[in-house]
């Protein structure tokens, strides 16, 4: 098999000095622009041998699909000497915000500072070029970018050597300052409106070259870090929106249920703070002058329930059915010494809910209609409330809101579309805000999936790699899906007639060793569930599968498992990241009996990750008391490196990796919804147990590794699959045991199952109790 | 409908709403202070984090009856003035670590950070893991190790 770098050389490699072709724009002060789709051609023909995710991944679908509708996205030379940009993605607390702006300042000469990065509302002619997801916002948006403000820079050298009465060639410029041979200056306020375009045309530009980087590739802190800790940092339920009163929806008891009848309409109108009371779809919506307020109506609200779309099922039957559409393992034709291994791992249901709950602010009017929210997809959002409330697209505005965390929940417009039905039914503006119960128990979830493994070896050879995913269907109603049938022509040989999430799973999956007969194939059931692309998509599930499975082959031939990796991986750049970690990790040290080391490796987003890390499951530390907390075993250190091609920003990166490791030690350990009944249990973050700061690491390392990519790779979602890998890996060590259900913890019910009817818990009125 | 009055970061306010309405949708519907935020209602996820009288509470857990007129109550935006500066110790240390991601927990994060290095200050010790591990705040983004590291740099500038 080929290392990454002997592959055919990619065009996407051969950028260097390329001239690329952008726009000054006609206008009254400085304004260019590029197409979006610079910068990221389409491969050629894939070869055959590879698997498909190694050449042509997701990003490259999302590159592509973006590609014959592209448009514009311009930079605009303020008279204050300050750079803005829309950019045509969200922020939900990746950074590209803050990388976008370096990337700016770079081409620009420009401090940080001094760019203004915002997020684009619905842009339709954009079509589906304005979807944040598959860690692919720097991927398909460093060259555009680089193109428009490398044409705002040569405009305003253009003006200033007339303003100096010298020629471009003996200018230089520097934080926002233009310098001529004598030393007078010039800035770029003073410039804005000299170097303004009086007619829009089309001009050529060379990017500067890698070496010449002052910004990209230097730590920097996140441009909304002042806003964040101040609390000046705006959400969507920040936002003041004249009249939009606070707006909660009392929800039914099972899954997908629906309001048949409201028994006490009156009386919750007559309520203090009560203003509106309508059945939705979803529901009774109240709306009212506090929230409180609302949650005390939702509460009284009396509601006959129609029947949810998952009544009586729980994890066990939903687990059956997973099983019974099992594609079968083939039985390939191996040797008859060939010593054969086989596992089957479940991973439960886990909510991709964000700290900040589904929230949306809706205005609609008879003739128009406007909406605030965290939306990944905004165009989408905005194409699906026009038809739930009847106007034209273009009535319809769509404002992008910073979101308090996504992890592919706000892929989905669910708030924003029930708000705008709401405020529609109401007829006054709304702020829709979901109660936390509401989210694990009728939002987003991470379906529940099995993965069977059977690997044949012989004479310390793997000659056989089969895996059979089969999971509750996967939701990828949110514009990629739409990408997807909008490029089946353009894929590859091969792919055009794989369905949506086949095509998902085949262009994400990538096995990094040289094991042979590699099969890895999804297939996906039971479309009742309210699911999303959480965080990484198939890629934790699968890979702690795989990596767990690797350690057994490792020991069935008698191998170190970092030396067995190394001995088949297939990339360099895989090996490189997991020689690190196995050499800062002090891999194979000594530890006590009930504390283990774990590695682990994944390949995705054109990059690489691998984690160590070591775990402590020793009674004491497992039995730690923490009220109303998991405890359990504790991930005590945990090391990452990660290649990304070519990074923007190491601090960002190594962030993003932090979080990937917390998300991983969660999905290993702790995290997980419970069925029962036709209902999810878990009402609260005491019941859903993401990673608490007793679960933290006590030691975090993360190594940004040194690439000469040109060639940015994905950071958002990298650092999860490893991670959940390596902590499964270490608690199979520690405890002489491989788990095969995950989280570990699932099977204990830790916490007392709050009511469904009422749907929501009344707000505690001790809290001055537990002051300190 | 009553009358509540109480100091919030300094100034006294009197608001006209229910005695049962949580403080915090009187901070943030009535008197439109946004920093504390909603992140379960039910005093876990512990994004509200707020002081009452220089000790964290959760404004989503206190009807309004129950805060009194000499009670001071400080959110985030109120936190630099308690130092008399621009900046507290604990967001410039946050700065520094560039702990935040989202930021929508942050605010909670910190006055939740400075009350327990003030109580681990006031009993003479220095902050401990065992101290760190008691902070019940959930960053879902996960910068945990990140806020470890700010609350020990923060608590050295207090």
């Amino acid at each position: 098999m080929t290392d990454l770098e002997s592959r055919p050389s990619f065009a996407r490699t051969n950028l260097r000095r390329r001239t690329f072709v952008g726009y000054l724009l006609g206008g009254a002060t400085l304004a260019v622009a590029a197409d979006l789709s610079l910068g990221n051609p389409a491969y050629a023909a894939v070869p055959s041998l590879p698997q498909i995710s190694e050449l042509y991944d997701l990003g490259d679908l999302q590159t592509d699909a973006a590609r014959p509708t592209a448009n514009l996205i311009r930079i605009v030379i303020n008279t204050d000497g300050t750079a803005s940009f829309e950019l045509p993605r969200m922020e939900v607390g990746q950074g590209i915000t803050t990388s976008t702006a370096m990337i700016i300042a770079e081409e620009l000469d420009l401090p940080v500072d001094k760019v203004h990065v915002s997020l684009a509302p619905a842009r339709p002619e954009l079509m589906f070029n304005q979807l944040t997801g598959g860690s692919n916002t720097t991927v398909s948006t460093y060259t555009p970018i680089r193109v428009a403000a490398a044409i705002a820079r040569n405009a305003l050298l253009d003006a200033a050597a007339i303003e100096l009465g010298s020629i471009v060639a003996l200018l230089t410029s520097k934080e926002g300052v233009i310098t001529g041979p004598t030393g007078a200056s010039v800035s770029y306020a003073d410039l804005a409106t000299k170097a303004a375009s009086p007619t829009t045309k089309a001009v050529s530009v060379t990017l500067a070259p890698r070496s010449s980087f002052s910004v990209i590739g230097t730590p920097q802190n996140r441009v909304d870090a002042l806003a964040a800790v101040t609390g000046r940092k705006t959400f969507t339920l920040d936002l003041d929106i004249p009249g939009a009163l606070p707006t909660m929806v009392c929800r039914p008891p099972t899954l997908n249920g629906s309001p048949q009848s409201i028994s006490n309409r009156a009386q919750v109108l007559a309520m203090p703070g009560v203003t509106h009371v309508e059945a939705v779809g979803t529901g009774v919506a109240v709306r009212a002058a506090t929230f409180g307020q609302c949650i005390d109506a939702v509460r009284a609200l009396v509601v006959v329930w129609n029947p949810g779309s998952v009544e009586g099922e729980s994890d066990a039957t939903v687990l059956a059915k997973l099983r019974a559409a099992e594609i079968p393992l083939a039985v390939p034709a191996i040797p008859l010494l060939a010593q054969t291994i086989e596992a089957e791992f479940t991973f439960m249901f886990r909510s991709s809910a964000a700290l900040e709950p589904n929230c949306a602010v809706a205005d609609v009017r008879s003739d128009h209609a406007t909406v605030w929210a965290g939306l990944k997809a905004p165009i989408v959002a905005q194409g699906e409330i026009a038809a739930a409330i009847g106007l034209p697209v273009d009535k319809v505005t769509v404002n992008v809101v910073t979101g308090g965390g996504s992890f592919g929940h706000k892929l989905f417009n669910d708030a924003a579309l029930e708000a705008a039905k709401i405020s529609q039914k109401m007829g006054v503006p709304v702020k829709l805000m979901w109660h936390r119960a509401d989210e694990p128990r009728q939002g987003r979830v991470h379906p529940m999936a099995t993965s069977r493994i059977r690997a044949t070896v012989l004479l310390g050879q793997v000659l056989t790699f089969e895996q059979r995913h089969t999971s509750v269907s996967t939701d990828f109603g949110h514009g990629l899906g739409e990408m997807i049938s909008h490029n089946l022509d353009k894929l590859p040989t091969g792919l055009g007639n794989l369905g949506f999430a086949e095509t998902i799973f085949t262009l994400t999956q990538e096995l990094p060793y040289d094991f042979g007969v590699v099969t890895q194939l999804l297939n996906e059931c039971d479309m009742r569930f309210n699911t999303g692309s959480m965080r990484n998509i198939y890629s934790p599930d699968v890979a702690c599968a795989n990596e767990l499975m690797v350690d057994r082959l490792a020991a069935l031939t008698g191998q170190d498992p970092v030396a067995f990796r190394l001995a088949f991986l297939k990339n360099s750049r895989v090996k490189d990241v997991l020689r690190k970690v196995a050499s800062v990790g002090q891999w194979g040290r000594s530890m006590p009996a009930g504390m283990a080391q774990g590695v682990a490796v994944h390949s995705e987003y054109k990059g690489a990750t691998a984690v160590l890390v070591e775990i402590d499951c020793r009674p004491a530390t497992v039995n730690r008391p923490i009220t109303n907390g998991v405890t359990g075993p504790r991930v005590t250190k945990a090391v990452i490196a990660v290649d990304a091609g070519l990074v923007i920003n190491p601090r960002g990166l190594e962030a993003q990796m932090m979080g990937g490791v917390s998300d991983g030690i969660a999905l290993a350990l702790t995290s997980s919804l419970h069925l029962r009944d036709g209902h999810f249990l878990e009402a609260s973050w005491d019941n859903y147990f993401y990673t608490r700061e007793w679960n933290a690491p006590l030691d975090f390392q993360c190594i940004v590794m040194p690439s000469t990519s040109e060639q940015p790779g994905g950071a958002g979602e990298a650092g999860v699959a490893a991670s959940v890998s390596a902590v499964a890996c270490a608690y199979a060590r520690a405890t002489g045991t491989m788990p095969t259900r995950f989280p570990i913890n699932h099977d204990q019910l830790s916490f007392t199952v709050k009511p469904f009817v009422p749907p929501i818990p009344e707000s505690p009125t001790d809290g001055l109790s537990y002051t300190f | 409908m009553g009358q509540h009055t109480f100091i919030l970061n300094g100034s006294t306010v009197t608001v006209n709403v229910d005695d049962d309405v949580r403080l915090l949708w009187v901070l943030r519907d009535v008197l439109g202070i946004t920093g504390p935020k909603y992140g379960c209602g039910i005093n876990v996820c512990k994004a509200c984090t707020s002081h009452i009288n220089g000790k964290a509470f959760n404004p989503c857990s206190v009807q309004v009856k129950d805060i009194g007129p000499t009670d001071q109550v400080t959110t985030i935006e109120g936190l630099p003035a308690t130092v008399g500066a621009e900046l507290h110790p604990m967001q410039e240390a946050w700065l520094e670590n560039d702990v935040a991601q989202c930021g929508y927990c942050q605010p909670g994060q910190i006055m939740a950070a400075v009350a327990k290095v003030n109580q681990v200050h006031a009993a003479g010790r220095e902050i401990t893991d065992a101290d760190l591990d008691e902070i019940r705040n959930i960053c879902r983004c996960g910068t945990y190790s990140r806020i470890r590291t700010a609350i020990r740099a923060g608590a050295e500038a207090m």
